[in-house]
């Protein structure tokens, strides 16, 4: 052997068995190892896939729980952490404007609720639909993929999704098969039923997503909807995004039954932690699954919190303690914990999480100024779209000429 | 800041009525609130605002009748108007208690318990929400009394429920069904004009023998401070209050177009020099149709007016009546002016109220016809 190899292959040998040392005790792979000595690079992904437990489901009249372990992708880490951050500062964005009285009218806010919509759409197909109620400012913005639409609906203007006409409460996108929300708890719940009844006689495998609260599970409305889901066997996905509060009572306080998932008597029930996106994905993916392999209708109850009054006109704490608020805020918010469990897993970086934010905090501002610098439809629209047809030519009462017409709009004619 | 838009699109269309909206658009309230000239009852009187005014009615209502008892959604902490505030703290939750979401289920169960003979005072969040209970009031508290000959009835009933237009309420937080519930012989429907009227009524419906809908409306909570005496009054239900009077034209409305009609009469007086006499309706059901009648045949004209909408409101019965009973006393067509017949609306509030330039518009129409 040659005098010049002795030197480098001693090298060579001691440095594999530090590394080899350093691996045992530290309990990190070599290349993590490796890479840790490396200069912080703004772009440095360890992982592009990443396996976690869900958290424990409760069932009712289930076999089988959804999967106690998920893989999420890097891709859809970065979306769902997006897409969970845009709501909640789109959610902020209108707090300061509505503040500021840009916004009017009653403004229900989906602060700390994120995990629940963003976990379920994950799991929605092209063809199902949503409906929901009046908190459906984070529906919206998952359905048009953008905070644009929304903001400029609550200022009022023409840019907004439902021309300025429906605010807050009335978020429409027929084209993105999203019914709505609605003001009056657990009205829109039967409509739901009625929907799905479409999807079965098409025979589309599409589902209807059929969003409400916990204050609505008393409701006539409710219990009707149930009770006819599930004779038709409808493909109905009911899902009760449980913030224990209906306004400002707490759930144990209007209902015998808490156990909301189990409240739909012959219907299955999954009751799921709503602060953790995978586990709501997961639970959601279930949910379709069953309603397609023919089982009828599934409630999944998502237990959630709303930081927010019950509406902007709610201080949301004289019937519970800022304690709780801000416990639930440090230890459960679906945000932070999403966040803490993506970076120690490797599926993205600080920077890159900080970068995503701060892009968002910009776009969504700049959303709010430009629905500020918008108008709102012509005051003539005041009389537009009562009926489907010109079926009246005049609106009595105005004094003027307001006609009524007809935006051409209406999908119940064509 | 969107209405102020909708304004600046008017002015270009150089149209004189909706100039003069322009003024309007920038104020807060679409009304000036007028406190009562007196006091009904003699005695002392303290300074409350009609939520508090409401409080203490309830209070008198649980004190005085052990039997009576308060319930709705989330009464309990004082209530979304804070009308219940105390309460529960006061009387127990075994006679202050919520309800769960369920307005047909709350109005049934008060019908239930008011059939026991105990004072069932049931709040409905919003008059918006009182439609799943439509059955429960027009079919069951109406009629129990007729269909069981006069055996049962729920008289102990009294349903509170705030109304009408608050500013920013849109389509669901500021309608007035008064219209619906007018259409039901069988029960009592009242709306106070401020806090004197709000406490008066309230224990005048909880102890009237029949059942009782008080609609209360929203926009006076905070804005009408009148000094309301301390001690426990009754105001007559079907009786209707001439605040103002005058010789050419009546005026009629209640709730808050009562305090935009007052506005109106004075704005009446300065530019056309007209006097006219102002009748709060107060109770809709039975209205006081002697008082209404009485000042038409004296003024020869009228014009009511209420935010419902034109078609089917309210107006049209009194319209109807008017010109059955005063025909040949009329100068002119009774006029209404109202909401429209649109859905009540989001960003167009301001142009759907039947606020004081429209009425005074109406009232020259009237004084020129």
């Amino acid at each position: 052997m040659d005098n010049g190899w002795v030197k480098p292959g001693a090298i060579i040998i001691v440095s594999f068995m530090v590394t080899f040392k350093l691996c045992v005790s530290t309990e990190m792979s070599a290349f993590k190892l490796l890479a840790s000595f490396l200069p912080k690079l703004p772009f440095r992904p360890f992982a592009s896939e990443a396996t976690f437990k869900t958290q424990p489901y409760v069932l009712y009249r289930l076999e089988g729980p959804p999967a106690p372990a998920v893989t999420l992708n890097r891709a859809d880490a970065l979306r769902f952490f997006e897409e969970m951050v845009t709501i909640h500062q789109m959610e902020a964005t209108l707090n300061h404007l509505y503040k500021s009285k840009t916004v009017r009218g009653f403004c229900h806010l989906y602060s700390g609720q994120e995990a629940v919509a963003v976990g379920t759409f994950a799991a929605l197909r092209p063809q199902d639909t949503t409906i929901t109620t009046y908190r459906c400012h984070g529906w919206g913005f998952l359905y048009y993929q953008s905070v644009d639409p929304i903001i400029a609906e609550l200022v009022g203007v023409r840019s907004g999704c439902v021309r300025g006409k429906g605010g807050s409460m009335h978020i429409y996108g027929k084209h993105k098969d999203f019914y709505g929300g609605s003001a009056i708890v657990g009205s829109h719940v039967p409509v739901g039923v009625g929907i799905a009844l479409a999807h079965k006689y098409r025979n589309t495998d599409a589902v209807s997503l059929i969003c409400y609260g916990d204050g609505a599970t008393n409701n006539g409305n409710v219990l009707e909807a149930y009770n006819m889901a599930k004779l038709w066997e409808l493909p109905c996905f009911f899902l009760c995004e449980n913030n224990i509060y209906g306004m400002g009572t707490k759930l144990e306080r209007t209902t015998k039954n808490t156990n909301v998932f189990a409240k739909g008597d012959f219907i299955p029930g999954i009751r799921v932690d709503g602060m953790d996106v995978l586990s709501v994905r997961e639970a959601a993916r279930f949910a379709i699954e069953h309603i397609r392999a023919g089982k009828g209708p599934i409630i999944v109850e998502a237990q959630s919190y709303r930081y927010f009054g019950h509406s902007l006109s709610d201080p949301g704490t004289t019937y519970r303690t800022y304690d709780e608020i801000k416990e639930v805020r440090t230890t459960r918010d679906p945000i932070t914990t999403f966040n803490k469990k993506i970076l120690e897993a490797g599926l993205a970086t600080e920077e890159e999480l900080a970068a995503i934010e701060k892009k968002v905090k910009a776009s969504v501002r700049e959303s709010a100024t430009k629905a500020e610098a918008d108008h709102p439809v012509d005051v003539e629209e005041l009389t537009h779209d009562i009926y489907a047809n010109e079926v009246i030519s005049e609106v009595r009462g105005i004094n003027k000429v307001w006609k009524h017409k007809s935006s051409g709009r209406a999908w119940n004619l064509k | 800041m969107a209405l102020n838009k909708i304004c600046t699109l008017c002015l270009r269309q150089n149209s004189r009525e909706l100039r003069i909206l322009n003024n309007l658009i920038n104020k807060r309230n679409h009304f000036v609130y007028t406190a009562d000239a007196e006091s009904p009852v003699k005695g002392e009187t303290t300074k409350l605002n009609m939520f508090q005014a409401i409080n203490n009615a309830l209070d008198s209502a649980l004190q005085s009748d052990e039997s009576a008892l308060v319930f709705g959604e989330d009464v309990a902490f004082g209530g979304v108007f804070r009308c219940t505030i105390g309460l529960q703290a006061k009387y127990g939750p075994g006679r202050v208690f919520n309800t769960p979401l369920c307005e047909q289920g709350i109005v049934g169960f008060a019908i239930g318990a008011a059939n026991m003979g105990s004072t069932a005072i049931a709040e409905i969040q919003f008059a918006d929400y009182i439609f799943p209970a439509f059955d429960q009031l027009v079919n069951e508290a109406a009629k129990m009394r007729y269909r069981s000959g006069g055996q049962f009835d729920c008289g102990k009933l009294t349903v509170r429920a705030p109304c009408g237009a608050v500013g920013h309420g849109a389509l669901y937080h500021s309608q007035s069904p008064e219209a619906y519930f007018a259409h039901t012989p069988g029960l009592k429907i009242v709306v106070p004009r401020g806090p004197i009227k709000a406490k008066g009524l309230l224990l005048a419906c909880v102890r009237d023998p029949d059942p009782c809908l008080i609609l209360e409306p929203k926009a006076l909570y905070r804005a009408a401070v009148e000094e309301v005496p301390v001690a426990d009054f009754v105001l007559p239900i079907g009786k209707a209050d001439v605040l103002l009077k005058g010789e050419q034209v009546t005026l009629i409305g209640w709730g808050t177009q009562v305090h935009v009609l007052l506005e109106v009469a004075h704005l009446a007086k300065t530019q056309f020099n007209a006097s006219c006499e102002v009748i709060d309706l107060v109770s809709i059901l039975p209205w006081d149709r002697n008082t209404v009648c009485q000042s038409v045949k004296k003024t020869k004209r009228v014009l009511i007016a209420h935010e419902a909408p034109l078609t089917g409101g309210f107006g049209a019965e009194v319209a109807a009546t008017i010109q059955e009973e005063c025909f040949l006393h009329l100068e002119a067509p009774v006029a209404r002016v109202t909401g429209f017949d649109t859905p009540f609306p989001h960003v167009f509030e301001p142009f759907y109220l039947p606020d004081k330039w429209r009425c005074l518009d109406a009232i020259r129409n009237l004084l020129d016809y």
